[in-house]
């Protein structure tokens, strides 16, 4: 328990994947314009992270280390096409506004990097758990970004979400402010560096606080021998 | 014996950051005359919008900062950028632009970077490049200089139509905008690129309104201004004459070039020198001591290469006019020229 303990912390935190390790930047950067595009990209990458992670954990000990890279590239590539046509056949206005950016999930290195770094070394339900940890966080950075830049650029949030999750979700939009002007900076790929630097400096700022405050509660005590 | 260490620019004169910003706000004011005439009293009001948001940012960041709130603003430079940008701009853009544009270059550009002589970028291009991205249409309505406009508005006029979008009567700035026969007038450089685009030849659309002795109407006068006031910086040794003489070389020896061998399609040197943001940006925007580059050597090529880069966007690019977009290149290659242009240590040299 301790062990998956951990890893949601590794995913969501301490080695997040967008804002540590800074992987995947592309589509991060590319598709954050509004929450219903993040949303929809990083449900996508969360449920190829998983299965990408679980295959490559359970062929481990059939497949040769020299040849290992090709080989989960191939994995990932399959659930890749899975989720594109799926998307393609349920959601197909959301994978119209996705475009380029689903095939691409093949060349986020976050995927590949967890399946070279720990579903190739680890048991399957601990590969599949990490999948789900790692795929959260970078979906949950991807939200913040979509709803940060939506909500500047636009003054909306949730826009077109039932695109994603069905009419119902049209009841979702929230309309925060009408904008005759749009701050078009935000939703445009500028937008996105100056808000994920914020998002980067905001983490940063919230574990210098937590590490200060640690440092104070750890108890000093004199040395009496030499 | 103590010596005295300073951090660079290492300017000869003994002169304070302060009291040299305060010579560039005095050098500015030719040219912000000649504005206003030509242009109506609207750059007055957002100068004091600009510089009432630039105090109260700088003041509030450095609060969060944990520096004392007024140490910063005795510098000035945060009004310098303010009025920068304020020029920058068209006279009756609403409130809100000149807002957001200062709010960005003081809180974004300048203090997230670690504040005052810390930026990489020039903060008053910055904020402009910002509104010319999010808000195109305000940020090209630049009204007909008077002598050709059918409007003409008074103060109060000029500061509801800032504050509120339409003057009192009712006219938004696109009415304003057009002339005699409902044509939209175009600034100068609008003009030619549009016209050209369009099949004109330039013989034919200088014979435009907007045009008169040797460039735009109006505009010619301004740039003469900000040269005037660019003079007096040189003087007074504030700036160095190098990055000027590198910016109008690198914008007037390619379009002598071109002029030559097209001289129906590219304007000539003249042109280019006195129209848009040519002049202000030579003497008072690339000359920032913070952001262009640091040893002489350097600063003719920082020059060169920002006149280049409005010459190239000028004639080929996609928009009119290009200073902001050239000082932001060129602040990008600032560390590499400062890393081939050094100045060999006395001895060391081979």
């Amino acid at each position: 328990m301790n062990e998956y303990k951990h890893l949601t912390k590794q995913g969501l935190w301490d080695n997040n994947p967008a804002l540590v390790q800074l992987l995947g930047l592309c589509p991060l950067l590319a598709v954050t314009a509004s929450v219903t595009n993040a949303l929809g990209l990083g449900l996508a990458t969360l449920f190829v992270l998983v299965g990408s992670n679980v295959t490559v954990s359970l062929v481990r000990d059939f497949v040769p280390s020299e040849i290992r890279i090709p080989v989960f590239v191939m994995v990932i590539a399959t659930f890749v096409t899975i989720i594109q046509l799926l998307m393609n056949a349920y959601v197909f206005q959301l994978y119209q506004s996705l475009g380029i950016f689903i095939p691409l999930i093949v060349t986020n290195c976050a995927i590949i990097g967890r399946a070279e770094a720990y579903a190739s070394k680890n048991p399957w339900q601990r590969a599949a758990f990490d999948g789900l940890a790692m795929g959260a966080g970078f979906a949950l950075v991807l939200v913040v970004l979509g709803a940060m830049r939506e909500i500047i650029g636009n003054g909306t949030l949730f826009d077109g979400a039932e695109l994603l999750l069905g009419e119902w979700a049209a009841q979702l939009r929230i309309e925060l402010f009408t904008v005759n002007y749009p701050l078009l900076l935000a939703i445009l790929p500028p937008g996105a560096f100056i808000g994920m630097g914020f998002i980067i400096a905001l983490k940063n700022k919230i574990d210098a606080v937590r590490s200060a405050r640690a440092e104070k509660k750890t108890v000093t005590r004199a040395r009496v021998t030499a | 014996m103590s010596f005295r260490i300073a951090s660079s620019p290492h300017g000869h004169n003994q002169r304070s950051t302060s009291e040299m910003m305060r010579w560039v706000c005095y050098a500015l004011v030719p040219g912000v005359l000649l504005h206003s005439y030509f242009f109506g009293s609207g750059i007055w009001f957002q100068i004091l919008l600009a510089v009432v948001t630039a105090i109260a940012a700088e003041m509030a960041c450095t609060v969060a900062r944990e520096r004392p709130a007024f140490s910063a603003l005795r510098d000035n430079t945060a009004i310098v950028t303010a009025v920068l940008l304020a020029i920058s701009i068209p006279s009756l853009a609403p409130w809100w632009i000149i807002v957001i544009g200062t709010l960005f270059a003081i809180v974004v550009v300048k203090h997230v970077y670690g504040g005052m002589g810390q930026n990489l970028f020039n903060p008053a291009m910055a904020g402009y490049v910002l509104l010319l991205v999010s808000f195109p249409v305000q940020m090209t309505n630049w009204l007909p200089v008077s002598a050709i406009s059918e409007h003409s508005l008074n103060l109060w006029q000029t500061l509801h139509t800032i504050l509120f979008e339409y003057t009192p009567a009712g006219y938004s700035v696109e009415q304003l905008r057009s002339g005699i026969d409902g044509v939209t007038m175009a600034t100068p450089l609008d003009s030619i690129k549009t016209g050209l685009t369009q099949g004109y030849t330039l013989t034919e659309i200088y014979q435009r309104p907007e045009f008169s002795y040797f460039a735009g109407a109006g505009w010619q006068w301004i740039n003469l201004g900000f040269f005037v006031g660019g003079l007096l910086l040189i003087q007074q040794r504030i700036i160095s004459w190098h990055i000027p003489l590198g910016f109008l070389g690198g914008l007037c020896i390619p379009a002598f070039i071109a002029h030559i061998f097209a001289p129906d399609l590219m304007p000539g040197p003249i042109v280019h020198a006195l129209s848009g943001a040519t002049m202000l940006g030579a003497f008072f925007i690339a000359t920032d001591p913070v952001s262009a580059a640091t040893s002489n050597r350097g600063r003719v090529i920082f020059g060169l290469l920002i006149g280049f880069i409005i010459f190239v966007i000028r004639s080929w690019g996609g928009y009119p006019d290009a200073v902001a977009f050239a000082v932001l290149l060129a602040n990008m290659c600032v560390p590499l020229i400062d890393r081939y242009t050094r100045p060999v240590v006395y001895g060391h040299g081979d």
